[in-house]
């Protein structure tokens, strides 16, 4: 794949990487009911793509299991084609070799399409700082939401999930009692 | 085979082998054996047709900066049968290590040499098929030798400052 | 030339010239590689002729950091290598360091490092179950093996504070004792295991088409096993009676009663039928276990080696300055080479560790069982069909955490 550079800043995500068509409209009662049934639309049915890693995919099975069951929020079903997933969760610690092969798959997925780093090695290299593995998954595609664990309950990552969703709906991510 | 071959097999290999054999050791019940470059393949065809040891455990190499010559290779097999395991050991020195390969006697050292090869930079030859397994085929550098430089990136804490930082940059 | 059962036609022409072969890609990015693993397989048709797997897209430099940690900071690590049973990582780590140094493991120790991996062989065949038979199409027991696994994590969390990564092995021993109600959740796990084993055998074992999918498939000879030095079910399944716990007993494996299955065939269906009758055989050591669970220390008294229990550092200087000096520094085992190895679910896990006399391994090479059985892969797969590959790549039971570390 040739020279990969990596970026020392993460990439800007949402808003802030710039205008989507609906953005571009500007704020009117139309567009902004619209806005919020897409975005509704959008959190409500997030199909992960099959990408387990490392260790934290057997988290991300367990998610997936009876006990904690990611399809209660919408994951009904992980697909194997980046082509027909919305949601790439990097569960796991990234080599060298896998690099290429992350950004292809990434660049594969259409858009809207949204980044879970679950996990510290996917987040920041967990307690991998050597010459194998990539200092953080976000040098190679931008993440919207990062998840520390080694390796995370299932339940976190049920957490990061609707943290995403509400991202998505652009709500705050925390929400504080009135 | 005597019940406790063992002890008497560095005998055995001793007297067939002769000055082939440079060391033996019984170090915490292991036997290891070092052998020279040379005779290597001979000895690792006596031990596998006329001793039993029939299954490979693992190959692999240490770095000894500081001695030459500086790497020793190992291979580790076992008798099955007989339940005794023996470690062979040689070594190989800079510049260009090479030893040789030992995937004619035991076919499962296929994988093991080319790990050592993609790690260490030692030359198997007579190996079908040497190169990197582990990391990717343009890598450049032997990363488990002892003067391979391993961290990933500094560890930057909240009240230093980052310039000066350039960012890191993949080979490959 | 291949035939079938459903037509008795051949399939495919006798044979292509090479340069007609189709070369096909799987992975790394696959759903049945089971990990990162990238599989080039030169296809004449639909029958393979050739594969090429690519290792490497998990290699995480475990050996080359176990060189910077001392004996105890290295424990941590070795849960993330095999991160199906991470307890036998645990416990095969710090078999070597014991080894080197000469340390004595007391008995209530050993019995719980028994008890941890027996649980860690369960959880893992059982995962094996749910991701296999998820790959050849047993949708549901995917949602079995997760719901008898949970039960095993749930006991795995109540004991060391971590669902998978326990590291709960140190050297000398164990870190803690068994909480209060452990014995009774393990238990009940015991008891109730057995049925969901049979469960998932009543869905499978006599299943046509789990018959069709495995039997025949991917054979090995005992010869050709050894030979290609294979280890584990595989290596049993293709009639090898060596299991490591009975060939070379560790943690005083040799007081309880277990057998193990050695199968017949070589192929598919044999190595199902050996980890599922391995689990049950586990259950009969748990059991063993829990009955005959010996009292007293958890960790040797050696303070060269082992942190003193804290009750002890009010009272005693001496146990201050030992507690210092191995949580600042570690001990220092002697100049020398060892070689210890245990049973895990895929088989024989090695630790080849060489020190210089420091508090650090010099070089601390891990033999896992997952790089000699895909090893082997290239053989397995001549002459078979595309989707027997996804059947034989299920029954090794690899794990690219192992395999590349």
């Amino acid at each position: 794949m040739g020279e990969l550079k990596l970026r020392a800043e993460p990439f800007q995500t949402g808003r802030a990487a710039g205008p989507t068509p609906l953005n571009a409209l500007g704020d009117n009662v139309l567009t902004s009911t619209l806005d919020k049934v897409i975005n509704w639309g959008r959190s409500s049915a997030i199909w992960p793509a099959l990408f387990g890693l490392a260790c934290c995919a057997i988290e991300m099975m367990g998610a997936v299991g009876p006990r904690q069951d990611i399809s209660r929020f919408g994951s009904e079903l992980f697909r194997a084609s980046p082509r027909q997933s919305d949601l790439l969760i990097v569960s796991g610690r990234v080599a060298i070799k896998m690099v290429p092969v992350i950004r292809q798959v990434y660049d594969q997925m259409p858009e809207p399409k949204w980044v879970i780093a679950m996990g510290a090695c996917a987040s920041s290299a967990g307690m991998f700082n050597n010459y194998a593995i990539v200092q953080s998954v976000d040098k190679i595609i931008p993440v919207d939401i990062y998840l520390p664990g080694c390796p995370p309950r299932p339940e976190a990552l049920l957490d990061a999930v609707i943290k995403l969703q509400r991202k998505i709906r652009g709500e705050p991510l925390v929400q504080r009692p009135a | 085979m005597s019940v406790n071959p063992t002890g008497t097999l560095v005998q055995r290999i001793g007297e067939r082998f002769k000055t082939a054999l440079q060391e033996s050791s019984d170090f915490r019940g292991d036997l290891s054996v070092v052998i020279e470059p040379g005779t290597l393949v001979d000895v690792a065809r006596y031990l596998k047709v006329e001793e039993g040891f029939d299954y490979l455990l693992h190959a692999t190499a240490v770095d000894w900066p500081a001695r030459d010559p500086r790497f020793t290779a190992v291979w580790e097999v076992r008798s099955l049968a007989n339940k005794t395991r023996i470690r062979l050991k040689t070594t190989a020195a800079m510049p260009d290590p090479h030893v040789p390969s030992l995937t004619s006697v035991w076919p499962a050292a296929n994988w093991h040499e080319r790990e050592t090869w993609d790690l260490f930079g030692i030359t198997f030859d007579g190996h079908p098929d040497l190169r990197r397994i582990l990391m990717p085929p343009s890598w450049e550098g032997f990363p488990l030798r002892k003067d391979y430089v391993s961290f990933g990136e500094p560890v930057i804490f909240s009240d230093q400052k980052l310039e000066g930082l350039e960012p890191d940059a993949i080979r490959g | 030339m291949v035939k079938t059962d459903i037509a008795q036609e051949p399939i495919g022409p006798e044979h292509e010239p090479e340069a007609e072969w189709m070369e096909l890609n799987m992975g790394p990015h696959h759903p049945s590689t089971h990990g990162v693993l990238r599989v080039r397989l030169k296809l004449d048709g639909e029958i393979v002729r050739d594969a090429d797997a690519d290792i490497g897209y998990l290699h995480t430099g475990f050996e080359k950091s176990f060189e910077d940690k001392t004996y105890t900071q290295g424990i941590t690590f070795s849960d993330r290598m095999d991160y199906l049973a991470p307890p036998i990582n645990n416990v095969g780590f710090v078999s070597a360091v014991e080894k080197l140094i000469g340390v004595e493991v007391p008995p209530r120790a050993q019995a719980i490092r028994v008890i941890m991996m027996e649980l860690a062989r369960v959880s893992s065949h059982e995962l094996w179950l749910g991701t296999t038979g998820l790959d050849l199409g047993v949708y549901s027991g995917f949602f079995y093996a997760w719901r008898d696994r949970d039960l095993a994590l749930d006991l795995n969390e109540a004991y060391s504070g971590v669902r998978m990564m326990t590291s709960f092995t140190r050297v000398g021993g164990v870190a803690w004792d068994l909480p209060d109600g452990w014995l009774d959740q393990l238990q009940r796990f015991i008891d109730v295991m057995p049925s969901r084993i049979d469960d998932f055998e009543s869905m499978l074992t006599d299943n046509p088409i789990w018959h069709q999918r495995l039997e025949g498939v991917g054979v090995i000879s005992a010869a050709d096993a050894i030979e290609a030095g294979v280890t584990g079910p595989v290596l049993r399944a293709s009639g090898v009676n060596y299991d490591v716990r009975k060939a070379f007993p560790y943690c005083g494996y040799e007081q309880y009663d277990f057998e193990v299955p050695v199968g017949t065939n070589g192929d598919c269906y044999d190595r199902y039928r050996m980890r599922v009758a391995e689990m049950r055989q586990s259950l009969r050591i748990l059991q063993q276990a829990v009955d005959n669970l010996p009292g007293g220390p958890w960790l040797t008294s050696d303070r060269k080696v082992a942190l003193p229990p804290r009750s002890e550092l009010s009272k005693s200087m001496e146990a201050v300055i030992h507690q210092f000096r191995l949580v600042s520094e570690g001990f220092k085992g002697p100049v020398g080479d060892v070689y210890a190895f245990v049973e895990s679910p895929r088989g024989e896990l090695g630790f080849y560790l060489v020190s210089d006399g420091t508090n650090k391994p010099y070089r601390m090479k891990v033999r896992p069982p997952s790089f000699c059985n895909l090893q082997a892969l290239k053989r397995l797969v001549q002459g078979v069909l595309v989707a027997d590959v996804i059947a034989i790549m299920g029954s090794l039971d690899f794990i690219l955490g192992d395999c590349d570390r």
